[in-house]
């Protein structure tokens, strides 16, 4: 009963979102403001719908009903009842459902907090979301029904993949679809203003918000997912350049682009071709993201050319929306009007050298995904791009880029003094050449370009503060006034410096944990010692344990150093009998930044173990970086210029609080 | 300046940016591709030692040997050919006999391929889709290997596993 009650609640979203992609462009063509409206009470009513039809999902799995297909397919009755939920979307068409919802979520949050949006431009906004999640819809009810029953119900379900049974999952693809889906609201916004043929600096402040919302929760997802890798796959890597993984990586980098382009637009009414662009870019990067996922090109291209139901409605959804966007765009964007004169050095100068950058390095990464898929299918032979590529490709661009993050927010608006900026920088860039030196001369081994990349991470974060002790005039005036000017600095400002201070944050990772990472790998009997970045770790003995859904062999390490214990590490291995196959829970011990990283391999018959021990120095810093990003993205939310639904200059007047 | 030297600048400044970019990439396309054979390839093709490529197959049923201090040797065989591998470190969850695999590494003078990394997936349905690819190529495909894809929706979890690169040389 259950299953059907949300296949037909998905049945009337599906009805609801036609009405809604109609309804409201018909009412703004005749001006007709009660059938404008329609699109406000079909946005919520939609999202009642599919909140509905996920919430019965999810009924079914906590439930284990295994007559449901994709019950007994992803679930197991002693499965805990945390991955019961989170399996959920731990699935095609369970993931799929979710990414509707969420689309469906950010419609109503349109539709709930934007009553200060001219009515046209919602009705607008509203009809392309609805077009969007009608055609995602017609997807997961024609080729992906998540509420499929089985004719014959089996007694026991296959179970989750085991690696998908952790916390992660409960966090990362939420997150993940959250920035993903979230840049649907940037792609309809600026649809909507290509169709009214209108757009001014209000647009770019309706825009930013959403934008941002969904740049910050994707930048976490990216993180958690990463750090979630480095945590379950037992050999300490983060970052793979996998296709997956660069289909999240494009949006953000597109997105990065957008958030800065749009502040352009929104200060000096310029650039806004170029930012219409890139909302349309990309949310059809997310939407290529989810192509490359879920058609299962990447598993295999011929594999696609055999099952072609799922890949090809994707990839018609694909083409429809990206091919007429851009034929929309490119009819209608010489028709907006060109605004604000800059000089090339000035701060919107380094914004597009920003956007410039970010572009190029996502092209690069686009280019780096697709080329192999294009040589398998053209030319028939088979090639993998790995990280070679991307470190001879996208690190000298990224580095080139955080060169001059801390330039463009010194730089003013219009016309900007280089000279100046440089001579105020002076304390950054030196700070960042002493810490080469040190680097350099502290520490053996290594890449030689290891201490420039530190010392580049430090100029960054340097550069971010240097910003605001210019700005609060810390060191020239006295202490109160500096405290009152760092209250009256916009919460943009320091926005800005935590999430510029992220990226060299995060540099400082990246480089510390691939150049400095020390390791281990051998067979080791009890009480046999290990010696690992200072550290002893004596293997004590090895166990097994029962767990809920699976069994686990645990190995126990004291840990010592300079002869005084410190902690026990206990890595395990489990094996799932429901799937037969087996997981590496590694253990970690953290100090301070750094961490030591100890998983298991196979046992051997003499009762002796293979294990993997890393020390891994600064490690955390990789994911602390896009936290402070992410962190500077929630306070520069919290700037009343940028609060989501920010009053309009023109009803300005009623409001306590004026726009600007 | 004039609008219109504004406007080259910024169209000068983008095309730097966008012929380094080539750049990079030619560059990197010469260097850093890794190209992907079968035992029945490499029979073929006589790789030179030395240059690096993936090999990929099944591991032949009774081949795995395991050495001192984790050394490993077993051979990859794709119906027409095999291939002895050698690799030192510790192997993925699902590398079983039988079973697909891809390793990455290069020939020694011997003949012996020398892997540096073992790549295997975190499914026990999964197959290595070059392998697939290259077995239903040659006719070997039996339909008990099919890779029914798990749809984790959990992007990294699902990459391919194996040591880090260079982790045991």
């Amino acid at each position: 009963m259950i299953a059907e009650s949300g296949h037909y609640a998905l049945v009337l979203a599906l009805a609801l979102a036609l009405i809604q992609s109609i309804v409201p462009l018909v009412g703004a063509r005749l001006g007709d403001a009660a059938l404008m409206n329609v699109a406000r009470s079909t946005a919520l009513a939609q999202l009642l719908f599919v909140g509905a039809s996920f919430t019965a999902l999810v009924m079914l799995h906590v439930n284990s009903d295994f007559s449901v297909a994709n019950v007994y397919e992803n679930s197991h009755s002693m499965k805990p009842l945390l991955y019961k939920i989170t399996g959920v979307w731990g699935n095609h068409e369970g993931s799929m459902l979710l990414w509707v919802s969420i689309l469906a979520l950010f419609g109503g949050l349109v539709a709930a907090f934007g009553n200060n949006l001219p009515l046209s431009l919602r009705a607008h906004v509203l009809a392309v979301q609805a077009w969007v999640a009608s055609a995602f819809y017609l997807f997961i009810l024609m080729t992906s029904n998540p509420f499929l029953r089985i004719a014959s119900p089996p007694i026991e379900g296959r179970d989750l993949n085991p690696v998908l049974q952790d916390i992660g999952l409960a966090v990362h693809p939420p997150m993940l679809y959250l920035g993903y889906v979230g840049f649907s609201i940037s792609f309809s916004f600026a649809i909507a203003a290509l169709m009214e043929g209108r757009i001014d600096a209000a647009w770019a402040r309706w825009v930013r918000p959403w934008t941002l919302v969904a740049w910050i929760f994707l930048t976490l997802g990216i993180a958690m997912g990463s750090y979630w890798a480095y945590y379950e796959l037992g050999w300490g890597g983060w970052w793979f350049w996998d296709p997956v993984e660069n289909a999240s990586l494009m949006p953000w980098l597109a997105g990065t682009a957008l958030l800065h382009s749009a502040l352009v637009m929104e200060k000096r009414n310029a650039l806004k071709v170029w930012t219409i662009l890139l909302s349309i870019l990309t949310f059809s990067l997310s939407l290529l993201g989810t192509f490359l996922v879920r058609s299962g090109v990447i598993t295999s291209v011929h594999a696609f050319a055999t099952d072609p139901t799922r890949g090809v409605f994707i990839l018609l959804i694909l083409c429809l929306f990206i091919g007429g966007s851009l034929a929309l765009f490119a009819g209608r964007a010489t028709s907006l009007k060109q605004g604000g004169l800059f000089a090339p050095i000035s701060r919107e100068g380094a914004l597009v050298l920003n956007n410039l950058l970010l572009t190029v390095a996502c092209a690069v990464v686009l280019f780096g995904t697709l080329y192999p898929l294009a040589m398998e299918m053209l030319a028939d032979f088979k090639m993998s791009v790995g990280a070679p590529f991307y470190n001879l490709t996208f690190a000298p661009l990224f580095a080139l880029l955080l060169l001059a993050v801390p330039f463009g927010p010194m730089l003013a608006w219009k016309r900007g003094d280089l000279l100046g900026v440089m001579q105020r920088l002076l304390a950054a860039g030196v700070a960042g050449l002493v810490v080469v030196a040190i680097v350099w001369a502290w520490v053996r081994g290594g890449s030689a370009l290891a201490p420039l990349a530190i010392g580049l991470g430090v100029f960054v974060i340097a550069g971010a503060v240097t910003d605001l002790v210019e700005r609060t005039g810390l060191v020239r005036l006295p202490f109160t006034t500096v405290l009152h000017r760092a209250r009256g600095l916009p919460r943009s400002a320091w926005g800005t410096a935590f999430a510029h201070a992220g990226l060299g944050v995060a540099l400082i990772g990246i480089v510390c944990e691939t150049t400095w990472n020390s390791e281990y790998i051998a067979t080791m009997k009890p009480n046999e010692v290990a010696h690992v970045a200072g550290y002893d770790l004596k293997l004590d003995g090895l166990f097994q344990r029962q767990g809920p859904n699976y069994r686990e062999m645990i190995a126990e390490f004291k840990i010592s150093r300079d002869g005084e214990a410190v902690t026990v590490m206990t890595p395990s291995k489990r094996s799932f009998t429901t799937r037969g196959s087996s997981t590496t829970e590694a253990a970690l011990l953290t100090r301070g930044a750094s961490q030591l990283y100890v998983s298991l391999g196979d046992a051997t018959a003499e009762g002796a173990i293979a294990v993997r021990i890393y020390h891994k120095p600064l490690v955390l810093l990789i994911w602390w970086g896009p936290v402070l990003m992410a962190f500077g993205g929630v306070l520069s939310l919290s700037d009343r210029r940028l609060r989501v639904g920010a009053p309009k200059p023109a009803r300005a007047k009623q409001r306590l609080q004026p726009a600007e | 300046m004039t609008r219109k030297q504004r406007r080259m600048t910024i169209i000068g400044g983008s095309l730097a940016v966008l012929a380094l970019a080539a750049a990079l990439v030619l560059n990197a396309l010469r260097d850093s591709i890794v190209f992907f054979s079968t035992p029945t390839m490499v029979a073929e093709k006589h790789v030179e030692p030395g240059k690096r490529f993936r090999l990929g197959g099944l591991v032949q049923p009774g081949s795995l040997q395991r050495g001192d201090n984790l050394a490993v040797t077993f051979e990859v065989a794709d119906g027409n050919a095999k291939l002895p591998v050698a690799f030192k470190g510790i192997l993925p969850d699902l590398f079983r006999e039988g079973q697909g695999v891809v390793a990455e590494g290069a020939l020694d003078a011997n003949g012996v391929f020398k892997a540096d990394t073992v790549l295997a997936k975190h499914d026990e349905t999964y197959m290595p889709k070059d392998v697939a690819d290259a077995l239903k190529k040659q006719g070997h495909w039996k339909d008990d290997y099919d890779p029914k894809a798990s749809g984790g929706s959990k992007p990294a979890a699902t990459t391919a596993q194996g040591n880090p690169q260079g982790a045991v040389r």
